[in-house]
């Protein structure tokens, strides 16, 4: 299952609802605002890397560049996708949740 | 709906799960989204609801919006069995962690048909790990 | 595959109409079909033919207008959302006595049912919101 996650993890619960409710071997893929919790060495870098080991991590490329974050500024083990990867994703996987 | 009737949709069955994540009053998504609970029922679809977070507090006993100016659509939600929407899953975490029970809860129910009508509780309390798998087996995932 | 997009939220305040808008293209030029964009929420103001955003900034609703015509795409303005906020078509403008109407080219108003019918008939359903 193909999970997105659209908001910062420092304005809502959006990210851990998401990890506490997905399951090992899902896909998340972080958009807009959500993009702000692939942050290497934020506080809330942990969500991610806690996870890194069952989950398959993605964040939307365009996302990231409107909000001028370097690749180089990402938790190691995160990829990055654009629209194409995330229509790609939605194909692979059987459904998609959006967490808001 | 019987087999014979025609619908652009009959035949297929799916499972629904509307996922509920934000207090009522505040934004009007509770509202909108228990609106497309009882739209969809119509479609005869296997429909369940999920209440998250915040979502929790859309299910909060003794709500009075008559100061507020807003619709006091809390009632309705005691009208989903009506609509044979029978399946409340309620997270236990996201309760614990706003200090609520299920006693802060509206105490939903439906009347089982094959039981002779009598009153049956819709409310269910589950786990992460069990909304996990609940979420898993659906088909269309709906969040409001 | 067969994909339906749903919006939540209206032009302008959020990206959720603007990652929807990208992501429906992605699917279209992927060779993916889109049975339905379906406007719920605030999302039922994208459909209003009367924004007029300033000159150098995009027009959220005549590009959802364009990809429509397109694409032959169908997009869905809820209708009880709709008369909440004063979107309305020629119909409802008639059964409202409303003295005019605002729905953009290739929006229809119609009910819920289109969003569930979309949930069915549909692979997948992406929705994009606040």
């Amino acid at each position: 299952m193909l999970h997105t996650v659209n908001k910062s993890p420092f304005e809502k619960n959006s990210l851990q609802t998401c990890l506490r409710l997905s399951q090992p071997g899902s896909s998340i893929l972080l958009i807009e605002d959500g993009i702000y919790g692939a942050l290497k060495g934020s506080d809330a870098a942990a969500n991610i890397t806690e996870h890194l080991q069952d989950r398959q991590f993605y964040v939307l490329g365009p996302d990231l560049k409107a909000r001028g974050i370097d690749k180089s500024r990402l938790i190691d083990g995160i990829e990055i996708v654009d629209y194409d990867g995330f229509v790609k994703l939605a194909v692979e996987e059987p459904k998609v949740q959006s967490w808001m | 709906m019987s087999d014979q009737e025609a619908s652009p949709t009959s035949g297929i069955i799916k499972k629904f799960l509307y996922v509920n994540r934000r207090a009522p009053h505040g934004s009007n998504y509770a509202q909108e989204g228990l609106e497309v609970a009882l739209v969809g029922a119509a479609f005869e679809q296997d429909v369940a609801m999920a209440y998250i977070d915040d979502g929790v507090f859309q299910l909060k006993t003794d709500q009075d919006t008559s100061e507020i100016g807003t619709k006091n659509f809390s009632p309705t939600y005691r009208a989903l069995g009506d609509y044979d929407v029978k399946k409340i899953y309620v997270e236990k975490e996201s309760l614990e962690k706003r200090g609520l029970t299920q006693d802060d809860l509206m105490p939903l129910v439906y009347e089982d048909e094959d039981d002779d009508w009598a009153e049956k509780p819709m409310i269910n309390l589950v786990s992460a790990a069990e909304l996990q798998d609940i979420i898993e087996q659906s088909d269309v995932v709906l969040n409001f | 595959m067969k994909f339906s997009v749903v919006v939540n939220e209206g032009p302008y305040t959020h990206q959720a109409s603007d990652s929807a808008y990208y992501f429906t293209r992605a699917v279209l030029s992927q060779g993916h079909e889109i049975m339905r964009v379906f406007f719920y929420h605030d999302g039922v103001n994208n459909g209003t033919r009367l924004t007029t955003p300033p000159q150098d900034d995009r027009n959220i609703t005549n590009r959802w207008s364009d990809l429509a015509k397109e694409h032959d795409l169908d997009l869905v303005v809820c209708v009880a959302a709709a008369q909440r906020r004063g979107i309305v078509d020629e119909d409802e403008q008639k059964r409202n006595s409303k003295d005019t109407n605002n729905i953009a080219d290739g929006f229809r108003i119609s009910g819920l049912g289109q969003l569930i019918e979309a949930g069915i008939q549909s692979d997948r359903l992406v929705a994009f919101g606040d």
